[in-house]
């Protein structure tokens, strides 16, 4: 039988090393002042930021699957689950809540309470199209890639935009069967 | 307005409690972050003076929000006045908060009075990286000296500062060194303030 999955990402966040989390989020927002500077547009932000998430996401997929122990999950269900529970608090110290299911099973949302990524900032009137934490879709999305599932990742609440919570739906597209590179052997 | 659906409660930053501060992230996910950031001012340049410049600049931004909010949190709304003060400030209190421990050390410099130095052995964010050959001096140090500069020039102290590679003996990678030149106008006060 397969090792557990851990249900949480508490063990593994306390031995990691960690910093604060301060640092990154002032960086962070450094890099977003930098984008709407150079792009002008909040549009082409918003794309950047989810290339570079995405970027960090298929790097982040090794280093979370070497120190989580996860194995492959049965569903999208337990994948969910997997992020919210474990990635969210190994990389963030934060834990997402999963809900809003649709009957098939291959959408649903992560909702964050805390995200580290807001501390300290405000959106200005001009930059009210600008989706901040972006680059967490783009996370998302990247991983799951790596794990042969295809998924669109879109923001359906936000704290800086006046909502009560941050939401993000992840949708399931389709799972890549996976495929192994014959082609040098032929 | 009424009647029209939903009013949004924008959350005012000034309202929230400051946090104290202890929150922590993973050190890969900073990590990962910088690097993109790195990255990402890569494909805007074309040489190294611009790429060191433009990390500098993020990190001026960093340094600049920092000092207010350490001013506000550690200090009791004061903020260091004199040239030691601040230097120290810097080497041991944002250092400290920024990367978890005090600098390891705080120099002046012998030849020049205006120079000061910040060393640390392996700063955080030259930790992964390694400079490939072809790129010669560049410092991702250069984001740390931007938040240096920031910290001083918004206290007052506009200075020039820049990062750079020492090499250790017995040791293979070599430290960090972040040279901090203060303008004139600095040194005049201080000398005025005796």
């Amino acid at each position: 039988m397969a090792p557990a999955v851990p249900r949480s990402g508490d063990a593994i966040f306390a031995n990691v090393e960690r910093v604060n989390a301060e640092l990154f989020t002032l960086t962070y927002g450094a890099i977003v002042r930098q984008l709407l500077t150079d792009l002008e547009e909040v549009e082409e932000v918003n794309k950047q930021l989810d290339q570079m998430g995405y970027n960090i996401g298929i790097r982040l997929i090794d280093e979370f699957l070497a120190k989580s122990n996860v194995t492959r999950c049965v569903d999208f269900r337990e994948t969910a689950e997997v992020i919210a529970k474990v990635g969210f608090k190994m990389f963030l110290g934060v834990t997402a809540s999963v809900t809003n299911w649709d009957s098939e099973g291959t959408s649903c949302s992560l909702i964050l309470e805390d995200n580290p990524l807001v501390d300290f900032v405000e959106l200005p009137d001009t930059c009210q199209g600008l989706y901040y934490c972006n680059i967490l879709s783009g996370v998302v999305r990247g991983a799951l890639e790596m794990v042969s599932m295809k998924t669109e990742v879109t923001w359906v609440r936000d704290m800086l935009r006046g909502d009560d919570a941050f939401e993000l739906q992840v949708k399931l597209l389709k799972q890549v069967p996976e495929e192994y590179p014959y082609k040098d052997d032929e | 307005m009424i009647g029209a659906g939903k009013m949004k409660q924008y959350a005012n930053v000034l309202d929230k409690p400051l946090s104290k501060g202890r929150q922590e992230v993973s050190l890969s996910a900073f990590a990962y972050l910088f690097s993109e950031l790195v990255q990402y001012n890569q494909t805007q340049v074309d040489n190294i003076g611009d790429l060191e410049r433009r990390l500098e600049d993020a990190g001026y931004a960093v340094g600049a929000r920092v000092l207010e909010l350490l001013c506000h949190r550690e200090k009791g709304n004061r903020r260091e006045t004199r040239l030691l003060g601040i230097l120290s400030f810097i080497h041991s209190t944002v250092w400290k908060v920024l990367f978890g421990k005090v600098a390891d050390s705080l120099e002046k410099g012998t030849e020049h009075e205006d120079e000061y130095m910040i060393s640390e052995k392996e700063l955080l964010v030259n930790r992964f990286i390694s400079v490939p050959k072809d790129m010669g001096t560049f410092n991702c140090g250069a984001f740390a000296a931007g938040i240096v500069r920031g910290v001083l020039d918004n206290a007052g102290f506009p200075a020039v500062v820049t990062a750079h590679f020492v090499p250790v003996e017995g040791q293979q990678r070599p430290r960090t060194t972040i040279l901090i030149k203060f303008a004139e106008e600095v040194l005049r006060r201080e000398a005025r303030l005796g």
